[in-house]
């Protein structure tokens, strides 16, 4: 009874936000142990989503994944988070799935488990050596949710804890719609006052749907600008997608809104110039029939901006732009021609004279959806039309690996590049004459 | 802005105007003052967080009025017709400090804290930038607690000549607590003035986490906290639970006490956590316990009516163990003990004495081998109670270490230690007030060194530690209230602040790495 091994799993910290990272530590197996670390977790829908990693303990009776290298399972090599970014729904699940927390104030429990053999499926039918929880949330303790509903607005104010003010940043998703909240958490919990806002799916008041105008934009702007705990003079835009057309259109164009940076990504600048949201749209509807179609009937998007046009009417003129833009891309990103929008773009402000606020981060097999570190990677996933409410499947493209460690990487390059815009005094310039 | 009359004569009603109110720092103030009398001598003044003042000597006009921008100060810390002279004339007050920075630079500090949720024996990251250069700020942590008393502890820093402050590499240079001290916001807790005395932080509901916030505050600052804005904040909770621990209260052949499980299917290594004569149900070092993987039972066996007369005997530490042992969740074979001050004795005795207990390692803080407890706690506390004219009591402060001073030779009077099968980890504090631990200790050592047993002790003795020698960063008490009876007395536990820290955060460390060691290792009982 004696040398019976007793394992013990562990996982460091407990308890964190989304975007940081964890180690999970098995101790006191028997060495050269083929075992099995497996994730699990439950969507606020209910669907389960897993992944997990072969090991083989070392010679102490140890596995530590950050260390040791995975030989197997839904992701391998060494992959300190492979067991979560890695992860997918359960054989058996709903197809088409994306994986977005609805309740930023509900942590994840992720259910981390010990099996013994190196194990592909059937993880719930059978007993694990161990198992104990990671949770994971998207906002800080104390950080203020406050829904916006002035001047015709649709949004959701995000505030740190403490006495600001801070910085602020205007959160703009892309075309699937809605509400997006959990990248508003993520900034507030980082000390940005952010303000998620919905612009596509809403509603007249004859109930019919509408599409913004740019002044839509302009009263959100404002609104953050003015909130007591918010510097006016340090308001950024953080666009995805669709977001990013408006965001460099706004920051090109507009009188009243006047970031001090802008984050675009996944996005272009192609659009008529000086346009709105509606013109961007029609430009995209006069190109619907570029639609392509993969071997598995999933519809791919990025032909209809495509050739970028020659024309500068016919795009955001970049050189208008004062503040410094950081553009992120995925280089695989089968959903909108980002590649080749940032190179124009690279080109136009090159021409223009302030290539110098330029910064691209482009991410080789990098799809679409480049979200916050760990998330798990969509290569394609259900969409519903917004005026035929028709469902189809698009491909947002990416290769799992990659674009995991474009997610990560371009999360952390984001929040350096706010800090060092938004936080930092002026004298940075002058640093080293102190 | 203030303006002052100098006559009494005749009764004035000025009316000050100042545009804007709110304004952007690069914007003018428009500053006229309306009913003075004609030519009356008045003082502008503007003044800055009772520390910097910029003030102009003006004559008012023949209507009584005085307009800024168009009059000439004739003296203060600015002269002629100047708009803005009452901003950029500032200076720091008289008697203040030296070579304060001007405020043409605003600051927008940047606080890190963390973890923003950790458990409680994990240490916390703190750093503080964008700071102006050499700027003093203060960090402070302060928590109310379940009893609504309010704790805080806070230390004196100045940034680097990037403006930055790192509290693990940064010296303090004074508040609660001095020198670099990654923790010492937490350790060094102590109850805001005006609080009442004798106060210990000790957590009821083991399921919520305890609150702090952290502040850094511009300049050094000792009080008035709640009056000032902080320059940024923090919520940081500190968990004894990790996700997924159960707790469950057991209420069973007679035995009352709470049952910390971890997450995952177990079975896991079990023991029983034995606090002090003080009594009653203390569940936060179980439930921390588990959260390192042990099932933990947190055992009642005092409770507060009965602590004059004791009724539990033996048999009920014996059915604890049974119940702990017979638990699904509990590996049958991996059990210890866990002790503090008169529940190290009771460890000690069973581990020594009972054909039931036979745990595989004993964990015994602040604890003695003098007075076994071979039948009812009540015979125990009765040979104690022989002793108790040894009791001290200096500055209103009682102090019970002598009661068990000199060591008796007499082994009849202490509990057989040689008889103990099982490693045994004895931690103790050298200020120890209460009990004469270390004494005991080296009695312990003389005991089993003559029995042949000596391989299986091991002694961790703290300099400067007290008595109550908790999880880590929980503050220190020299001295706390105690309840004995119907008297409540102010009790000596001893040890100095910044040594029992020290000695709470690595006995932790290796009180935990033991009970792996000797619980969870596969290796055989002759590695031990």
């Amino acid at each position: 009874n004696v040398g019976r091994p007793c394992p013990l799993l562990s996982v460091h910290p407990s308890r964190c936000l989304v975007d940081e990272k964890f180690e999970v530590l098995c101790q006191h197996l028997l060495p050269a142990l083929q075992v099995t670390l497996h994730a699990l977790l439950q969507t606020e829908d209910g669907d389960y989503w897993e992944a997990f990693g072969h090991y083989l303990s070392d010679a102490v009776g140890s596995v530590r994944v950050s260390e040791d290298a995975s030989l197997g399972g839904s992701y391998s090599g060494v992959e300190p988070m492979g067991l979560l970014w890695s992860m997918r729904p359960v054989p058996g699940s709903k197809t088409g799935l994306r994986l977005r927390k609805k309740d930023v104030f509900k942590p994840t429990d992720v259910n981390i488990s010990l099996y013994e053999g190196h194990l592909n499926e059937g993880f719930k039918d059978k007993h694990p050596l161990a198992s104990v929880v990671a949770q994971r949330w998207y906002t800080a303790p104390e950080v203020q949710r406050v829904e916006v509903k002035e001047k015709g607005l649709k949004g959701t104010l995000f505030i740190p804890p403490g006495p600001g003010p801070f910085p602020a940043v205007l959160d703009l998703w892309g075309g699937g719609g809605g509400l997006v909240e959990y990248r508003s958490a993520l900034l507030a919990s980082r000390g940005y006052v952010s303000l998620s806002l919905q612009y596509i799916g809403l509603t007249g008041d004859d109930g019919k749907p509408c599409i913004v105008g740019n002044d839509y934009f302009e009263a959100a702007f404002s609104i953050l600008k003015q909130h007591p705990q918010v510097c006016p003079d340090r308001v950024a835009m953080m666009g995805l997608s669709f977001g990013v057309s408006v965001t460099l259109g706004m920051a090109a164009y507009s009188s009243v809104i006047k970031p001090k940076c802008v984050v675009c990504v996944s996005g272009s600048h192609v659009m008529p110039v000086n346009g709105s949201l509606a013109d961007v749209f029609d430009e995209i509807k006069k190109n619907v029939k570029n639609s392509r179609f993969d071997e598995e009937q999933r519809v791919i998007w990025r032909d209809l901006l495509l050739p970028i046009p020659d024309d500068s009417s016919k795009k955001v003129e970049m050189g208008r732009i004062k503040c410094p833009v950081l553009l992120i891309v995925g280089e695989d990103d089968q959903n909108w021609p980002t590649s080749e929008s940032a190179e124009d773009m690279k080109q136009m402000m090159k021409q223009a004279g302030n290539s110098h606020l330029l910064t691209v981060l482009s991410y080789p097999e990098t799809g679409h959806l480049i979200e916050p570190p760990y998330s798990p990677h969509i290569k394609a996933s259900n969409f519903i039309l917004h005026e035929t409410r028709n469902k189809v499947v698009v491909l947002w493209g990416g290769h799992t690996v990659p674009h995991s460690r474009a997610q990560e990487d371009s999360w952390h390059k984001t929040l350096t590049f706010l800090e060092q815009h938004l936080y930092s005094n002026d004298r940075v310039a002058s640093r080293s004459n102190l | 802005m203030v303006a002052t009359s100098r006559t009494l004569s005749t009764r004035v009603w000025p009316l000050h105007l100042v545009k804007p109110t709110r304004g952007l720092v690069d914007e003018k103030l428009k500053v006229i003052v309306r009913n003075l009398n004609p030519r009356q001598e008045v003082t502008l003044r503007c003044v800055h967080q009772d520390v910097w003042e910029g003030f102009g000597h003006y004559i008012s006009d023949q209507h009584g009025t005085v307009t800024v921008a168009k009059d000439a100060s004739m003296g203060g810390t600015y002269k002629g017709v100047e708009a803005m002279g009452l901003m950029w004339s500032m200076q720091p007050v008289p008697g203040s400090r030296k070579g304060l920075r001007t405020l043409s630079t605003r600051v927008w500090p940047l606080l890190l804290v963390k973890p923003t949720r950790g458990l409680v024996d994990e240490k916390l990251k703190v750093i503080v930038r964008n700071l102006n250069p050499r700027q003093e700020v203060t960090l402070r942590c302060v928590h109310q607690s379940e009893d609504k008393d309010v704790w805080e502890g806070f230390g004196h820093y100045i940034s680097d000549q990037h403006g930055t402050v790192t509290v693990a590499k940064d010296a303090s240079m004074g508040g609660t607590y001095k020198g670099v001290e990654a923790m010492g916001l937490m350790w060094s807790m102590q109850p805001v003035p005006g609080s009442r005395k004798g106060l210990r932080l000790r957590k009821k509901h083991v399921l919520s986490p305890m609150v702090f916030h952290i502040s850094v505050f511009d300049g050094h600052i000792t009080q008035g906290f709640s009056q000032l804005t902080a320059l940024a904040t923090h919520a940081v909770e500190r968990w004894y639970v990790a996700p997924g621990v159960q707790r469950v209260y057991l209420q069973e052949k007679g035995v009352q006490g709470t049952l910390f499980i971890p997450p995952g299917p177990g079975p896991f290594p079990g023991l029983l956590d034995l606090w002090g004569g003080g009594g009653g149900l203390v569940e936060y070092r179980a439930a921390l316990l588990a959260s390192h993987g042990f099932v933990s039972f947190a055992l009642e066996y005092l409770s507060s009516e009965e602590i004059n007369a004791p009724t539990t005997d033996v048999k009920y530490f014996e059915a604890a163990y049974q119940i702990l042992k017979s638990h699904a969740m509990v590996q049958k074979d991996r059990l210890a003990l866990f002790g503090l001050s008169f529940g190290s004795t009771i460890a000690l005795s069973m581990a020594a004495y009972s054909k039931i207990i036979k745990p595989r390692c004993c964990v015994c803080i602040s604890g003695s081998h003098v007075n076994a407890v071979q039948r009812t706690l009540s015979e125990t506390f009765q040979e104690i109670a022989k002793n108790v004219s040894k009791i001290r009591v200096e500055d209103g402060q009682v102090i019970w270490r002598d009661i068990i001073l000199p060591i008796p030779a007499d082994p009849s009077m202490k509990i057989d230690v040689g008889q103990i099968k099982c490693p045994v980890l004895l931690v103790n504090g050298s200020d120890d007030q209460n009990l004469a631990t270390v004494e005991s200790a080296e009695d312990m050592e003389r005991m089993m060194e003559k029995a042949g047993n000596r391989h299986l002790l091991q002694v961790l003795t703290y300099p400067g530690a007290g008595h109550l020698i908790e999880p880590p960063y929980t503050p220190h008490h020299r001295t706390s209230n105690f309840v004995i009876g119907k008297d409540k007395v102010l009790m000596l536990w001893g040890g100095q602040a910044k040594p029992h820290a020290d000695a709470q955060e690595d006995s932790w460390e290796k009180i935990v790495a033991f009970l792996q060691q000797h619980l969870y290792f596969t290796g055989s009982q002759a590695k031990l």
